[in-house]
Order: C-alpha cells, then structure tokens, then sequence
C-alpha cells in the first residue's frame, strides 16, 4: 500500500465519510449520551476500540470465511469483542460505566461497525484495516465530543464536567464554569437538543464541503483564463 | 455431493467461531468477575455510608439485612432491603432500600436510613428517571434539597406537615417540578410510618434470622 492511500483511509474516516456525519449510522447511542462532553468521549473511545478489535480480527480471517457465513461470523465477533470492553469497563471504569450504562452492550447494534467490517475490513490487509478502525473510531468520536461540548455548554453552562468518572480522582477540578449560577437550558440537554445540535453540526459540514469545492473551481478557471490571457 | 461438504464446512466455521467468540468472552468473564462485584459492593456502601457516618455503626452492613415482602403500607410492590446497622451489638439505624413509584416519568429508587429513635438520618436517591435540569435537582450533586429529610421524624414536621410546600406541609418543591419531590416525600414518609408502626417485628425477623444463621449462638 502507497501513503497515499493511508492518507486517503484516514481523510474518509475523519471527513470524507465519517460514521456520523456522512454515513449518519450509530446514531442511536450517539444522541443518547452526548448529554455532556466526558460521556461522548467515553462511548466513542469504546466504539474505537471496538471498531480496531473487530476490523482487525475480520481482515485477519477475510480468506477462511466464505460469503455465506459472514455476517453471522462478524457479528459474532463484534458481540463478543463488546462483551469484552463492557466487563473491562465496567471493572475499572465503574462510574462511567453506571452513566453510559446500557449504550455500552448497545454498540454492538451500532451498524457503523458491521458496515465497516464488511466493506472494508473484509476486502482489505490488516495495516488498512486496523487503519480504517482507528479512523473511522476517531471520526465518530470527534462528532460525539463536538455535540457533548455544545450540549453541555447550553444546557449546563459547564464543560468536562465529572472528569473523574474518566481520568480518576485527579480529574475533580477539570470542570470549566462558564456561566455561574446558570439555570440550564433544558431543550439541549433533552433528546430534541440532540437531533437540533446533530442537524446544525451537518449542515456546517456541507457548508464547509461546498465552500472549499467552490474555491476549487474558481482556482481551476483563475488558471484556465490566465492560460487563455498568456496564449 | 460436494454442495453437502461446502455447508459442513461453512457450518463448521461458523461453529469455530461461536466457540473462540464464547471463550473470549469467558476467559474475560473470569478476570473481572471479582472486581466488578467489588465496584458493586464499594458502591453501595458508599451511598450507605453518606446516610450513615461509618462512625456510627460498627458491623459489616452490606450483609447485615432482612427482606421485607411486598407490602401496600410500605408502598412497595416488589419485597424490599432493609439495613441493619449496630454498634457494639445494639442496633443504632435501619437503612430502608425502596422505590418511590410516582415519579413523573417512572420509579425512583431511594435509600431512607432511620435512626433507632425514629429520626431520619438521611435520605438519598439511587436511581431515576426524572427530567434533567427540573426532577434531578434531588440529586445531592444537583441541590441540597434531599438534605432536608435529616433529623426529621413522624412527630416533627406533624402528620399533616409531611408534604411539599405547594400541598401545605414544609418540604420545598423545585422550580418547575411538583411530582419528583411530592413521590420522595411521601415515600420516605412512608418509610416511617412502616418503621414506627412494626419496628418490633422488623427486630424479631432479624433475631430469626440470625438464629437460623448462627444456631449455636443462645444468646441472640
């Protein structure tokens, strides 16, 4: 494989195709607990860590498993790789495993993750795979903690509140307050804040996609009409 | 001929991998089992011990307990934990595990902790489901509304007191939020009501209990 198709992997896992915004998949457990920062952070680091696992297994044994029994085999592994993740977390991430609580085991049901295995993981070698995983994870991710941050913002007026559920007892102070004694604003923290916040985040991505092939294009006919002036 | 082998062996792979899959998911199992029983355990005995300072019991809590059946005058649909705390062998509190059943949206578990004499020492919320930023201002981190039940008894606030502002009694409602506290107050009075009236047979159900337990032990 040439860099540039690394490159291109991680360009479509992040933007080009991302889970979220493009695929728009997972989105049950992705509305759910984007209530706050720290528990969208908590579900897409698992859903990351899944989706590494689950790709790599499934490029590992792409030429033992006929067509026939694929999906059956994948979801086989996906559920198996989750249950893992859901007693490790809820071993040592106890807290913020109460919170997240039933959208752990639910990540098996997030259909990114079988999209991923059978149209990439399955056709692809392991270093790709494992790349697209860690992509793709990340992708998602970003879109969880974008939408955790605003909703956290508008709803509590705090940001990286309950740290420590994450990152331990030293993490009790990380809570930004940006407005004291705020009231909270009840629609963003609601499901209906999440399906507004989703659409907005969407809609910038679209703006910025046709903005950038805008430039594009005037740059392309910049050069045809100064080659036309220079002829 | 041959089509009969393909789908044995395509059946086989598919059984490979339920084995594999099951014995990850085991081998895990095994490994956290211990640990995650302790995260249960530490836990509870953290929400118990914030209705009741470890100083005031000295026995092993979390395995002190009776069950109570379901029971109309406790509110209670389903049976129901009761805590036993005890200091130098003389009980000093129980600590009631109950659902209050009218929230606004569903159950919301509590822990009640009385003490011997019929005072509250503490009140706390387990679990619920009540709207953010309106219900949950129950939770100690929210507000201190649910510290308003210490030291409160069946005689003080009176009877007819023992409700939220709104319905004539001293317990504060939240803003926007009537149900959520109304269902807590009348749970957690509930609770002592329950307790004043059948604390004697709350008391002999755990001497059985612990006679059965210990049948050596005459002394009770």
């Amino acid at each position: 494989m040439k860099d540039d198709n690394y490159n291109e992997i991680s360009k479509n896992g992040l933007w080009n195709n991302n889970v979220a915004l493009v695929q728009l998949l997972g989105l049950c457990p992705l509305l759910a607990v984007t209530g706050t920062v720290i528990n969208g952070l908590g579900l897409g680091l698992a859903t990351m860590l899944t989706l590494i696992i689950s790709n790599a297994v499934v490029s590992l044994i792409r030429h033992l498993v006929r067509p026939e029994v694929r999906v059956p085999v994948f979801v086989l592994i996906i559920a198996s790789v989750v249950t893992a993740i859901e007693l490790a977390m809820n071993a040592w991430l106890y807290e913020l495993y109460t919170v997240l609580g039933i959208f752990i085991p639910l990540i098996v049901t997030n259909c990114g993750i079988l999209a991923r295995a059978e149209a990439f993981a399955s056709k692809n070698r392991l270093l790709p795979s494992i790349l697209d995983g860690l992509m793709m994870g990340l992708g998602f991710t970003l879109v969880l903690v974008t939408l955790g941050a605003i909703r956290e913002i508008l709803g509590y007026g705090t940001l990286f509140n309950n740290s420590h559920l994450m990152f331990g007892e030293l993490a009790h102070n990380w809570t930004w307050v940006f407005i004291e004694d705020y009231s909270g604003f009840l629609l963003a923290i609601l499901p209906p804040g999440a399906f507004i916040g989703m659409g907005l985040i969407i809609a910038l991505k679209n703006v910025i996609d046709k903005h950038n092939k805008k430039k594009q294009t005037n740059t392309a006919t910049q050069i045809v009409s100064s080659t036309e002036a220079a002829v | 001929m041959n089509n009969k082998k393909y789908i044995l062996v395509s059946g086989l792979i598919l059984g490979l991998f339920a084995i594999v899959g099951t014995t990850l998911v085991g081998i895990t199992h095994q490994t956290t089992a211990e640990k995650i029983a302790d995260n249960e355990r530490l836990a509870l005995l953290r929400k118990l011990n914030q209705i009741l300072p470890s100083n005031k019991y000295d026995n092993d809590l979390l395995h002190t307990s009776i069950n109570i059946d379901a029971d109309n005058r406790l509110g209670q649909k389903k049976s129901s934990t009761v805590y036993i705390a005890k200091r130098q062998n003389k009980i000093s509190a129980m600590i009631f595990s109950v659902i209050a059943p009218k929230g606004y949206s569903g159950e919301i578990k509590m822990l009640v902790g009385i003490n011997i004499d019929g005072t509250l020492s503490g009140v706390r919320i387990v679990s619920h489901k009540e709207t953010p930023g309106l219900g949950d201002a129950m939770e100690t981190e929210k507000s201190d509304w649910v510290l308003s039940f210490s030291g409160k008894s069946l005689h003080s606030p009176k009877e007819k007191k023992w409700k939220v502002k709104r319905d004539g009694g001293v317990f504060d409602q939240f803003t926007g939020a009537t149900i959520t506290p109304r269902a807590v107050v009348q749970a957690v009075h509930l609770c002592l009501i329950y307790f004043d009236r059948h604390k004697k047979e709350l008391l002999e159900q755990y001497d059985k209990q612990t006679k059965q337990l210990l049948p050596d032990n005459k002394t009770g």
